[in-house]
């Protein structure tokens, strides 16, 4: 299959994603479930170590894991809907809020832990740090510029294509993002060129401080979809199972070689934009963690009778001892050597 | 059988080309020889490109690999990027050098930052090619050399042929390097039959693979007097003048650098500490860039090479003006380097 530069496919409608079939395997269902629990045990060991030596007061810059946090905790859902559906062959572009992506395409978590933690063992050697981390292993990637990570996951799709493979790229941004020209210049080409693309956008609200409202006047991303060719889909409540529902169409189609397609999913950011984000401007703070999709899902997976006691103590439990043991490996490797810190500039300069 | 240039002049002998069509001939080799190779652009395919970097390429290699895009920068180098990550090399176009305001945020935080970023991981292999430089009165938005600005930014490569030779040797290299490379070729050089040019655009180019490494600056013309360090457009018209100044006993050197990352800051130490002279040319804007930085090169080694201050002929900090006579008032021609040569012998 090469890249087809004939006239894109004829407009879909908009479409609000289908209530969800729910007729899953459990064994899918308990997956979902086990990635959201892994990526969110992920995050509370991060955000205990982040602040674990911040003070006095809270210092930025200071601590084992220094510098600017974006977690994830609340939006789950969307990297497990979709990443259920890829092989380590495809490509994930992430955002500055990458953990959870990352954790669910199967990112190495020794070696992304320990760049976090700004380690020489580290994805980056210490170079990239928790908004620049690089898995080739996965074709996983993200990048700290309002979505900028879309037009470099066209690229891969074209690549794909050009290696004769039916891997695809998945392209996630925030519903921020949106509004940016990198966003529409990518949809527009995508669609164009029939590449292999899932645009994800996880509508999380809030821009920062400046909510979806005050950012634009339209209420879907689908319907910006349609505008530049592609099928759209949005996904209201957060929900796992509609995520891998719609995920599974646009992956599907993606592979058959007939584009692009988009994902929106009203998602929930739980903490703040960063650490240390006090969030005044948030009037629904108090109910947040009400709302938190992973006991939600869990009562109804209980219920549904896929998962148990054993069960869920069994998913927490290799979760903890995987996290645990991520910690260990970054807290226990060496710290870059500044003598080296011109190294890796150029490509003739690499060690390896 | 790859042809290596180790030699500080062009051959002197064999079959002459203009710049451009030696530029397109490297292009065409390196994707002969490797199928990862695509070129992305605007107006790349059967227009040519607009200073025809690209004639011929796409009825010769297909669609499919010369490819026209959208007016969209910022996806279509972006797109670069990450096929160059997943193995292909990618050559994109960014027609004018003016235009990175538009897609600077792929350029510098992405195609530039990833390698180091994955602590070596990663590699980007591709080239971005993009027309630069005035003196046709195309105003202030598509006039602009720019490349100290391109330059300032870690992490790419940032080539700028003068001649034909060297437009085909640094494309090679260019294409085949597993770094970002920056290829900027001045609209002044390509040998273009719609614009004024200096007859050394057309020149003898080796057939065959020809390599000229990243890095080396050549020695145009050895002189004893006075180093004029410069590149791009302005070697042609430092030459001119060294050539006239010959005539009254002055032994003017003339350095190429032909690249501004890495800067041969040796051959820049070399040539001064044989004349004790030195006037940088460099049509880029005046403060903050590539003139300063040739002459930090001296200040920091060994200020006491110099004889005499420093002359600096370059673009002042305005806004290249449309009017002919105003852009020739301030583009580094023949009458102000020649100034500048007489005044730091004087």
């Amino acid at each position: 299959m090469s890249t087809s530069l004939s006239q894109p496919a004829p407009v879909p409608e908009p479409t609000e994603a289908q209530a969800p079939g729910l007729h899953l395997d459990d064994d899918v269902r308990r997956d979902l479930f086990a990635t959201m629990v892994l990526s969110r045990t992920f995050e509370e060991a991060i955000l205990r170590e982040y602040h674990a030596d911040k003070g006095p007061g809270f210092d930025i810059g200071k601590g084992l894991i220094p510098g600017e946090m974006h977690l994830s905790a609340g939006q789950e859902p969307v990297a497990a809907g979709v990443c259920a559906h890829l092989t380590a062959d495809d490509a994930v572009t992430a955002t500055h809020r990458p953990h959870h992506f990352a954790v669910a395409h199967g990112v190495d978590l020794r070696t992304m832990t320990a760049e976090i933690f700004g380690r020489a063992t580290g994805l980056g050697r210490g170079r990239g740090g928790h908004m620049h981390l690089f898995d080739p292993a996965v074709h996983f990637s993200c990048s700290g510029i309002i979505a900028e990570g879309y037009p470099p996951a066209l690229g891969a799709a074209l690549a794909f294509t050009r290696a004769g493979t039916d891997a695809v790229a998945v392209a996630v941004t925030g519903e921020g993002a949106a509004n940016q020209g990198a966003f529409h210049e990518s949809l527009n080409l995508a669609a164009l060129w029939k590449l292999p693309v899932v645009f994800v956008v996880e509508d999380n609200e809030w821009g920062i401080s400046v909510p979806r409202s005050a950012s634009t006047a339209v209420t879907s991303n689908a319907a910006r979809a349609a505008g530049y060719g592609m099928p759209g889909e949005r996904v209201e409540d957060n929900d796992v199972e509609a995520v891998y529902a719609a995920a599974e169409r646009a992956v599907r189609r993606a592979r058959a070689g007939e584009g692009p397609s988009l994902i929106e999913v009203r998602t929930l950011r739980m903490w703040g934009h960063f650490e240390g984000d006090a969030q005044g401007y948030r009037p629904e703070l108090a109910t947040v963690a009400t709302l938190d999709p992973l006991p939600r899902y869990e009562a109804r997976l209980r219920e549904a009778g896929v998962v148990d006691d054993d069960a869920g103590a069994r998913i927490r439990g290799e979760a903890a001892e995987r996290v645990g043991d991520a910690i260990r490996f970054a807290k226990d490797s060496p710290l870059p050597d500044p003598a080296d810190v011109l190294s890796y500039v150029f490509a003739e300069e690499a060690g390896r | 059988m790859t042809q290596t240039d180790t030699r500080s002049q062009a051959p002197e002998t064999g079959r002459r080309l203009n710049t451009a069509k030696a530029m397109v001939e490297a292009i065409a080799q390196e994707m002969e020889r490797d199928p990862a190779v695509i070129y992305l652009g605007e107006d790349v395919g059967p227009y040519g490109g607009i200073f025809s970097s690209t004639t011929g390429l796409q009825e010769r290699f297909g669609k499919d690999r010369v490819i026209d895009t959208p007016i969209s920068e910022t996806a279509f180098i972006g797109m670069a990027v990450g096929a160059a990550t997943e193995g292909m090399r990618p050559i994109a176009e960014l027609m004018f050098a003016d235009f990175m305001g538009v897609c600077l945020d792929q350029i510098y935080n992405h195609m530039a930052k990833i390698h180091y970023f994955s602590g070596g991981n990663v590699t980007v292999p591709m080239v971005l090619t993009t027309a630069v430089g005035g003196g046709y009165s195309d105003g202030g938005q598509h006039s602009q050399t720019l490349w100290g600005t391109f330059a300032h930014l870690p992490g790419m490569k940032v080539v700028v042929p003068a001649t034909p030779a060297d437009a085909k040797g640094l494309m090679t290299a260019a294409v085949r390097d597993d770094s970002p490379v920056v290829y900027m070729f001045h609209k002044g050089v390509m040998g273009l039959p719609w614009m004024a040019k200096n007859p050394r655009s057309v020149d003898v180019v080796p057939e065959g693979e020809y390599v000229v490494p990243i890095g080396k600056a050549r020695t145009a013309r050895a002189g004893t007097d006075v180093s004029v360090v410069t590149l791009s457009l302005s070697v042609h018209h430092a030459l001119d003048v060294a050539d006239k100044l010959a005539g009254e006993g002055i032994d003017a050197e003339v350095l190429d650098l032909r690249s501004l990352v890495p800067l041969d800051r040796t051959a820049i130490l070399e040539s001064v500490g044989k004349t004790g002279r030195l006037v940088v040319v460099d049509e880029d804007y005046h403060s903050f860039g590539l003139s300063g930085e040739v002459t930090a090169t001296v200040a920091d080694e060994d200020p006491t090479l110099l004889h005499a201050p420093v002359q600096r002929v370059t673009m002042p900090d305005i806004p290249i003006p449309y009017a002919h006579g105003l852009e020739y008032a301030v583009l580094p021609r023949h009458e102000r380097i020649e100034a500048a040569i007489r005044k730091v012998l004087a």
